[in-house]
């Protein structure tokens, strides 16, 4: 099915080729942080995960958003979603790989990564990480090409390709899951010791995902001139709403709780992040962007009518996105580790070597997309046609 | 011959009876260490001697801040115990003291590394392996206390001078304080204790007679962030 990659317009080329420069600056940029070390980052003693972890942590939730079309392709049926699951499915893959690749950015010495299988160590719940994420991968890329490959053969999925899509719903969950606890275990870390954490990245996941997928959809709809069906992306924009009012409410019962009780533990996180500490006010700016969309993007998208528009809906995705990347890509790591455990402040800024190692990276997640996307419109047109 | 003999010892050295052969006689031994910090007798001059005596046999580097590396430093009472600190306590509040690595009996660190880099031995101290690290930094985020330090860059840049007994790190590496272990294990006292002029105790916590635990029965004292129940070595006596 590879070969279907092979053959594009000059729109397609010219997007690869624009994906794979970014690639190559960053991987000069990675060039250099292997030399030199992280002290090209903007990383600190007080500071010590940022920028790479923090789209690491996004992009689990996006990958394991594929679940919100197979609960209900799989378990209740809802037909609807068929004919674009696999686009969903394809966007976990290449999330998944992001992820994998954002974790050995950030490792100081990734020439030794496989000591994590070496000297496997499951009190460690990067341990337990790196399975469910890898798990999870493999999971995807099975059922995703098997199923696929049974449409090109017009017949339905082989009978034991099922237990593994039954198995990719927990599975799913799992990897946020997991990854919340990497923050959610730690003592002393009081902004992410809280019960709470996971089902909040839970939430956060399954609306930035869906709107991911939906603006994905009419990117595909566009340029690729396949139709992903209007009734799969309006039960889309449903979850993403239904997604975020869970979202913002977790925030308004997690502000409260450190609000309220006014210990000053938790409360000192919560001022950095809301409204800054020593003057320090970069990423309260943020914040109040990122909850301003947010509202926003939810309110429109309540109203039935606005989905209907694909402009609006389009518009609100995009708001919703800005807002979801922003809790978990900036703030989530920074509010944790400011102010330390002394109580000091010391900032974290990303730099520039950074920022584009972390371009090259969601470059080289789009490259993936952007073929896996193309072996998958490419086979669904030779069947339809 | 001698080639099958060094590949049955490399597989399983406890063969060769390396456990003990690696041990020398004199080393000092203990159930669990600890570490009493005596305040009142804490100077400006004790605590950079401290500092110094640390840094030099480690070859810890001289980098500004934040990047840097600190196995041992100085904090205001403030920031140490800031849940067990007032306004009113203004003879305290600024006074500086000596910080390190707590050598928890529950130690966060350990649980959280996914290659057992970091360990804690049969004797309570916490241990790196700079040869098994990652490099991924989840201690530092498990550390409650702010103990340890990562090699942003290559350390050996930032070194004047260094003390061939103790093997400086390559970049990419988590390090601290490691209750002078392997001066202990040749049966020494750690390096900081020697240059303290007796401000700062070390014994077995285990042992009624030590001098850790004769200052403890006699002296009132306090360890960091007790509620996290990680349970910090190091005592500071006020």
């Amino acid at each position: 099915m590879l070969e279907k990659a092979l053959k594009g317009n000059i729109l397609y080329w010219g997007w690869l080729v624009f994906l794979l420069a970014i690639i190559g600056v960053g991987a000069g940029a990675y060039l250099m942080q292997l030399d030199r070390g992280l002290v090209i980052t903007g990383l600190n003693r007080e500071v010590s995960w940022g920028f790479y972890i923090a789209q690491f942590t996004f992009l689990v939730g996006v990958a394991a958003s594929a679940v919100m079309m197979v609960i209900p392709m799989y378990l209740h049926n809802f037909k609807v979603f068929g004919r674009m699951l696999i686009l969903g499915e394809f966007l976990a893959i290449a999330a998944v790989i992001m992820c994998l690749l954002f974790i050995v950015v950030d490792l100081g010495q990734p020439q030794r990564l496989m000591n994590v299988i070496i000297y496997a160590t499951p009190s460690s719940i990067l341990f337990w990480d790196m399975i469910v994420l890898n798990g999870y991968l493999f999971l995807n890329l099975l059922i995703g090409w098997v199923t696929l490959q049974s449409e090109r053969k017009q017949i339905g999925p082989p009978k034991w390709i099922k237990p593994f899509i039954y198995l990719s719903i927990p599975w799913a969950v799992s990897i946020h899951t997991v990854t919340a606890f990497l923050y959610a275990g730690l003592p002393g870390r009081d902004y992410w010791l809280s019960a709470v954490l996971a089902p909040s990245f839970l939430a956060s996941a399954f609306a930035a995902g869906p709107a991911l997928l939906i603006l994905l959809a009419l990117v595909v709809k566009v340029f690729a001139k396949w139709d992903p069906g209007k009734e799969a992306i309006q039960a889309l924009a449903k979850i993403v709403v239904y997604a975020m009012s869970i979202h913002l409410f977790i925030i308004v019962c997690k502000v409260f709780t450190a609000a309220y009780s006014q210990i000053p533990d938790k409360l000192y996180h919560y001022r950095y992040l809301y409204f800054g500490l020593e003057g320090h006010t970069t990423l309260a700016t943020f914040t109040w962007v990122a909850i301003a969309a947010g509202v926003t993007g939810f309110l429109v998208l309540l109203s039935s009518k606005n989905r209907q528009s694909e402009n609006i809906l389009a518009f609100s995705c995009l708001l919703i996105l800005i807002s979801t990347w922003t809790d978990k890509g900036l703030g989530l790591i920074s509010a944790g580790f400011i102010p330390n455990p002394m109580k000091q402040v010391v900032i974290y800024n990303p730099t520039q070597p950074e920022l584009l190692i972390t371009l090259s990276i969601w470059a080289t997640g789009f490259l993936i997309l952007t073929i896996l996307y193309k072996v998958a419109i490419g086979v669904k047109r030779e069947v339809e046609s | 011959m001698a080639g099958i003999a060094a590949f049955g010892w490399s597989v399983c050295p406890s063969l060769a009876g390396a456990s003990r052969y690696f041990m020398e006689e004199e080393r000092l031994t203990a159930q669990q260490w600890a570490m009493a910090i005596d305040t009142r007798k804490l100077t400006g001059q004790i605590m950079d001697d401290c500092i110094e005596a640390c840094h030099s046999i480690h070859n810890v580097p001289d980098i500004p801040p934040h990047q840097d590396i600190k196995w041992m430093w100085t904090e205001p009472y403030d920031n140490l115990f800031y849940d067990q600190s007032h306004p009113y306590l203004s003879d305290k509040e600024d006074k500086q003291f000596l910080t390190l690595c707590n050598h928890c009996e529950n130690p966060p660190c350990v649980r959280v590394c996914p290659t057992r880099a970091t360990f804690r031995r049969p004797d309570g101290i916490v241990l790196m392996d700079f040869h098994r690290c990652i490099g991924c930094r989840f201690c530092m985020a498990g550390c409650p206390f702010g103990a340890r330090s990562f090699n942003f860059s290559d350390p050996r840049l930032h070194l004047e001078t260094i003390d061939p007994e103790y093997p400086t790190r390559s970049m990419g590496v988590v390090e601290k304080c490691e209750f002078c272990s392997h001066l202990l294990d040749k049966g020494q006292m750690p390096a900081c204790v020697v240059a303290s002029q007796g401000a700062l105790l070390f014994g077995d916590l285990n042992d009624p007679g030590s001098d850790v635990r004769r200052v403890l029965n006699t002296r009132y004292s306090l360890v960091r962030k007790p509620k996290l129940g990680t349970g910090p070595k190091v005592y500071y006596l006020i």
